[in-house]
This record gives C-alpha cells, sequence and structure tokens, in this order.
C-alpha cells in the first residue's frame, strides 16, 4: 500500500506531533507514504472566503502532482481532508472551472486530470487496510481506557463532498477505531460539533465556550481522553482548555489525542515516541492507565 | 409498520421535571412521515401532545424540529428512514430557542433578528417609469435564498447561537445577503456598503465559525453559511476590513500566495492587528505554554519548493478577466 501524503499547514507548525506519530504508525502498519513535493496549503476554508479560485487552484496543483506520482493521497486533517473534498467536487461537477484551472497550471508543466480521490487516515485505515489487519497489529488493547469521539466539522460535513452516500460507515469510523483498539467508547452528542477553531483569534470567547462545553460535557461522563482526526480541533481543544477551564471556573484536565497517537499507543508505542509529552493538558494519567512506559 | 417514537416533552404548567422522555409504540403506514406519526399520537394516544403544522408538504416552515439530533421538516422526513437499529425515532424540539411546550419553541428572537437586517428592498435614485428591471441572470442567483422558508432548522443546529445568543445567524445573515446581492438595493457605495457596514459589526458575519451544520441542514438548498461567506467577500471587496475577520482571511491569504504554506506564527498578529497590544498579550499564555511544550511553529517560515509557481499561480489568477 503506497500513498500521496499531504501532511498539512498544521502538522508541520503547531502540531509536530502528528506529522512524528502518522510516519512511525504507518511504517509499523506497513503503508507507505511519500510526501507530495511542494505541496501547498489547503486553504483551510479561510482563503476561500477571500479568493475561492486560487485556493483551489492550488489544490488542483497539489491533486495534479499525486496524480503525476500514480498515488492516491492520505491526508491526516479534517479540514484538508473536507476543504479538498469540495474543491474537488466543484472541479468535477463544472468541466468549465476544470478547465480554466487547469490553464492556469498548464503553464507551470502541470494539469490536473481529475481523477484524484483525497483520503483521510481514518478512512483509508478502515476501508484500504482493514479492521482485522490492524487488530492484527495491536499489542496493547487500550482496554479500561474510555475515549470520546471529536471529529471535526469539515469530515463531517456537508455530506455530498465526503462521499457519505457510498460509504455511510464512515459517519461512525471514529467510533469503530476507538473500539477495535481496545477502549471503551464515551460516545456524545457534540462529537460532530464544532470546536470553535476558526473564530478563535475572531470571538475567542465563543471559541473558548465551544472547547468548555464539549472537552467539560465528556470528563462528566467519564472519559480518560478524547481522540479527533483534526489537528485543528487538536490546538483549540488542547491548547485553549485551560482558558476554558477559567471560564467555567472549575478544571477540565481532558487529554486530548490526535488520531495516529491512540493508533500509536495501541500498536505498542511509547507515551514519548507519540509526542504526548507535548501536549498542554498532562497525558500521565493516560500513560499510567494503559502503562505505556515513558 | 411499528415505530416507537420517542419524544422529548416539556409541559410548563406540570412544573419539575422539567422536560422528560416519553416513547409511544403505534404502528403507521409504510409512507408515513414522522409528522404523521406525531399527528396520529396525537389524535389517538395523547391528546396533550403539543406540536406545529400546516402545509405537511414542505412549504409553511412550521414543522421545524429535530429528528435523531438534527434538525428536519417533519413532514419531508420519512419514518421509515429515520428508525435505528430497535425502531426508535427520537424526536426533540428545535434547539436554540426557548421551548414553549412539547416540540413547539418561542420564534421571537428569530423574528427579532430577521427583522434586524431590514428585510426589504431600499432602492436608491429616483423611481422608473414602470417597474425596476434586474437581470435574469441576477434572480436565479438569488432563487436560492429566496427559497428559504424560516423554518428555522439553520438556526436551532447552529453551533455558534449555542454559544452566543447574540449571534444573528444563519436565517438572518442569509436574508441580509438576499438584499446585499439584489441589484435593485439602492448601489454598492450606499446600501449595500450600509447594510454590510452593520452587518460587519460583533455578532454579525464574522462570528461564524463555519461548521457547515446550517447547509447540511437546511431542507431548500439555501446554503445559509456560503451566502455568510459571499457576504464577508463582499464586505472585503467594498474595503470593510477593519475587523479581525476580514485581516484573518486577508492574511490567511498573503502568507498562502507568498510562501504556499501558512505561517501560524503570524496569522494572529495580522488578525488583531500590530497594535492591538491587549489582544497580542491574551494570545501569550497560550504561546509560552506551547513553547515550553516545544510545540511553537518555526519561527522562521519556510517556503514550500517551488515556490516561484504558486506566487506565479496567485498573480494569474488574481488578474480580472480579459
Ligand atoms: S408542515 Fe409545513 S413545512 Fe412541514
Amino acid at each position: 500500500m503506497k500513498y500521496a501524503y499531504f501532511p498539512g499547514c498544521v502538522s508541520q507548525g503547531g502540531a509536530p506531533e502528528l506529522h512524528t506519530a502518522t510516519k512511525l504508525i504507518c511504517q509499523k502498519l506497513g503503508i507507505e507514504i511519500q510526501e507530495i513535493s511542494g505541496w501547498t496549503c489547503c486553504g483551510a476554508g479561510v482563503m476561500q472566503e477571500k479568493n475561492q479560485l486560487f485556493s483551489d487552484t492550488l489544490n488542483a496543483r497539489t491533486f495534479a502532482k499525486a496524480e503525476q506520482a500514480g498515488l492516491p493521497i492520505l491526508t491526516i486533517c479534517s479540514t484538508c481532508q473536507g476543504v479538498m473534498g469540495q474543491a474537488n467536487l466543484r472541479m468535477k461537477r463544472d468541466p468549465e472551472y476544470l478547465a480554466q484551472i487547469n490553464s492556469y497550471l498548464a503553464e507551470e508543466g502541470l494539469e490536473y486530470k481529475g481523477t484524484a480521490e483525497p483520503k483521510h487516515l481514518l478512512w483509508i485505515l478502515i476501508e484500504d487496510y482493514g479492521l482485522d489487519n490492524l487488530l492484527a497489529q495491536v499489542t496493547r488493547p487500550l482496554s479500561g481506557l474510555r475515549v470520546a469521539p471529536f471529529y471535526g466539522c469539515y469530515i463531517v460535513r456537508p455530506t455530498e463532498a465526503l462521499d457519505i452516500e457510498e460509504h455511510p460507515e464512515r459517519q461512525t469510523s471514529l467510533e469503530t477505531l476507538i473500539e477495535k483498539v481496545g477502549a471503551t467508547l464515551v460516545d456524545f452528542a457534540g462529537k460532530t460539533r464544532c470546536c470553535g477553531f476558526p473564530i478563535l483569534t475572531i470571538n475567542e470567547k465563543n471559541s473558548v465556550a465551544m472547547v468548555a462545553k464539549h472537552t467539560a460535557e465528556v470528563k462528566e461522563l467519564g472519559a480518560d481522553a478524547m481522540v479527533t482526526p483534526c489537528p485543528l480541533c487538536h490546538l483549540n481543544l488542547d491548547g485553549y482548555q485551560p482558558k476554558a477551564s477559567k471560564q467555567l471556573n472549575r478544571s477540565i484536565n481532558l487529554p486530548i489525542l490526535h488520531l495516529p497517537q491512540l493508533i500509536g499507543l495501541a500498536l505498542g508505542f511509547s507515551h514519548q515516541e507519540m509526542g504526548l509529552q507535548k501536549h498542554i493538558i498532562d497525558t500521565k494519567p493516560l500513560q499510567l492507565k494503559i502503562g505505556a512506559g515513558s | 409498520m411499528d415505530v416507537k417514537v420517542n419524544i422529548r416533552r416539556y409541559d410548563p404548567d406540570a412544573g419539575a421535571p422539567a422536560s422528560f422522555w416519553q416513547e409511544f409504540s403505534l404502528a403507521v403506514p409504510e409512507t408515513a412521515t414522522v409528522l404523521d406519526a406525531l399527528i396520529q399520537i396525537r389524535e389517538e394516544m395523547d391528546g396533550t401532545l403539543s406540536l406545529r403544522c400546516s402545509c405537511r408538504s414542505a412549504i409553511c416552515g412550521s414543522c421545524a424540529m429535530r429528528v435523531n439530533g438534527h434538525a428536519v421538516l417533519a413532514c419531508k422526513t420519512r419514518a421509515s428512514e429515520s428508525l435505528n437499529s430497535e425502531g426508535v425515532v427520537t424526536v426533540e424540539p428545535a434547539g436554540n430557542m426557548p421551548v414553549v411546550k412539547d416540540l413547539v419553541v418561542d420564534f421571537d428572537t428569530f423574528w427579532d433578528k430577521i427583522r434586524a437586517v431590514e428585510p426589504y428592498l431600499q432602492p436608491q435614485g429616483p423611481e422608473p417609469e414602470g417597474e425596476y428591471i434586474a437581470s435574469n441572470e441576477s434572480m436565479l442567483h438569488l432563487s436560492s435564498v429566496t427559497a428559504c422558508i424560516m423554518c428555522g432548522a439553520c438556526v436551532s443546529d447552529c453551533t455558534v447561537l449555542e454559544v452566543d445568543p447574540t449571534f444573528l445567524g444563519p436565517a438572518a445573515l442569509a436574508k441580509a445577503y438576499r438584499f446585499t446581492a439584489d441589484p435593485r438595493d439602492g448601489d454598492a457605495a450606499g446600501v449595500s456598503q450600509r447594510r454590510l457596514e452593520q452587518l460587519s459589526l460583533p455578532s454579525g458575519m464574522w462570528d461564524c465559525t463555519r461548521c457547515n451544520e446550517c447547509v447540511q441542514v437546511c431542507p431548500k438548498g439555501v446554503a445559509p453559511m456560503d451566502r455568510i461567506m459571499a457576504l464577508r467577500e463582499q464586505a472585503i471587496s467594498l474595503g470593510l476590513g477593519d475587523n479581525n475577520g476580514a485581516r484573518h482571511a486577508e492574511a490567511f491569504t498573503e502568507s498562502v500566495a507568498h510562501s504556499g504554506r501558512l505561517d501560524e506564527l503570524r496569522l494572529p498578529v495580522k488578525t488583531v492587528g500590530m497594535f492591538n497590544l491587549p489582544a497580542l498579550f491574551s494570545f501569550l499564555p497560550v504561546g509560552l505554554r506551547a513553547m515550553t511544550h516545544g510545540k511553537l511553529p518555526p519561527l522562521v517560515h519556510k517556503s514550500v519548493e517551488n515556490v516561484q509557481s504558486v506566487r506565479r499561480l496567485f498573480s494569474k489568477v488574481s488578474q480580472p478577466p480579459k
């Protein structure tokens, strides 16, 4: 199995532990990943507000490079996944639009043929790799660990850009993986809501209120941790949890895991290897609970 | 077909508990909608069940409520397609609005916000002899927004309203766009400018978190969030950029156009404004905490390989069409 790897800006900046954990687990699972050379930002939905054509062109550029390499694209961020899916849909639905974009790309020696289908690691593990194969690699079942899912808006909505109709199992993919690695699922209605990250620098109070609402809710349900396939959610749910605690006037202390970290722990990697010491919210209680070494 | 309808009920006169779940088991025709089932319960099982409906054909917008956790028109939702593995469908009142009784919510704030955007045409200049002329294109463009039936489904599931009731919300903002994008509504420098200035204030268009809930639940394809994004584009193009939201979009695009990727370190600074010291200091504790955990973005932002190609694409794409 080989993929064109699209790391996304956050794994290169604010959440380097995501990149490291991804590389380690893919290696262990025998999933070969080859970083797309010169990949660019997906636009995160923000650039689309200002200049959709430019952001779609950049995504087409990335898609074209993966096509050239002849590899399917692997993403590790709900936002990248959703935004690229939406851009792809606009181009596939409107051949004239795609032709316009290709006219820009032509001068760069590139052409997007419209065959790319970016796929999040979350889906790849279930649909391509297979749950049985994954289970066969689990050396440290996370039994006794109570984990809540948090998807990130862009991997949930709008469904048409995510092929949900064809793949209804994607709607419960995170729950499936939590249970597959032996953890106990702490289900809650907020799992598909917004973490507040996009308005962090615009309306911090509201953004932090969203963090407070979701983290405090699952904490009350007895969760030991929350897992997310979106590093932007992670930045907010982890990094701004101290502020959320202050807003609520009580401590929350809910460790937030990146999806590959959860998988990695079950594959036997140590706390340190998965970069859990890099989180803002102390992850030691988790480490003790599952005995993940230092 | 046997169905179990689990309804979140509330009766203000009954005192505590504030709200409670009640499950009804009944047989309904295969083609029944959730609304049909609810009406059958009210007619045959419990006459005290309160709900709103009128057209039963997805036209009037009265019957928005949450089915299995998401806002829908009950009359447009098949019961058979809403059952879980135990044959149960869960019905709750719409969210983000106070419950009056059972499935009936109070729409006062909904209408207040619609009124706040002055939802009527405000033409400028001398009246034409005949009618105001608008192009077919512009009206077709507006047709999806005018399809709104004010059912409140988008408001029910809005993630911002959940934490901040002062937010104008998806329905009112989409309605506002219906006028700022109407060629008969004044001109760009006049009425639209004033409208967009108003909508750029706190609690307005920039407070949307782009979660797509409203796009997903709207039963009429209005896609309110997309209209909010279009409002932002209009505001930016009129030069109404003196707010964090507009600066954020500008700085983001600037960073990517320059280096191909996002400069996470400088983005917040540019967003709140270089001279906004209180806001900059509020980022400090988080930044310091990140730094001590070894996860601050690199101080020197590197460009992607072959960044010239990104810059060329940006200038090409940004040229006005010939
Ligand atoms: S009853 Fe009119 S929309 Fe449902």
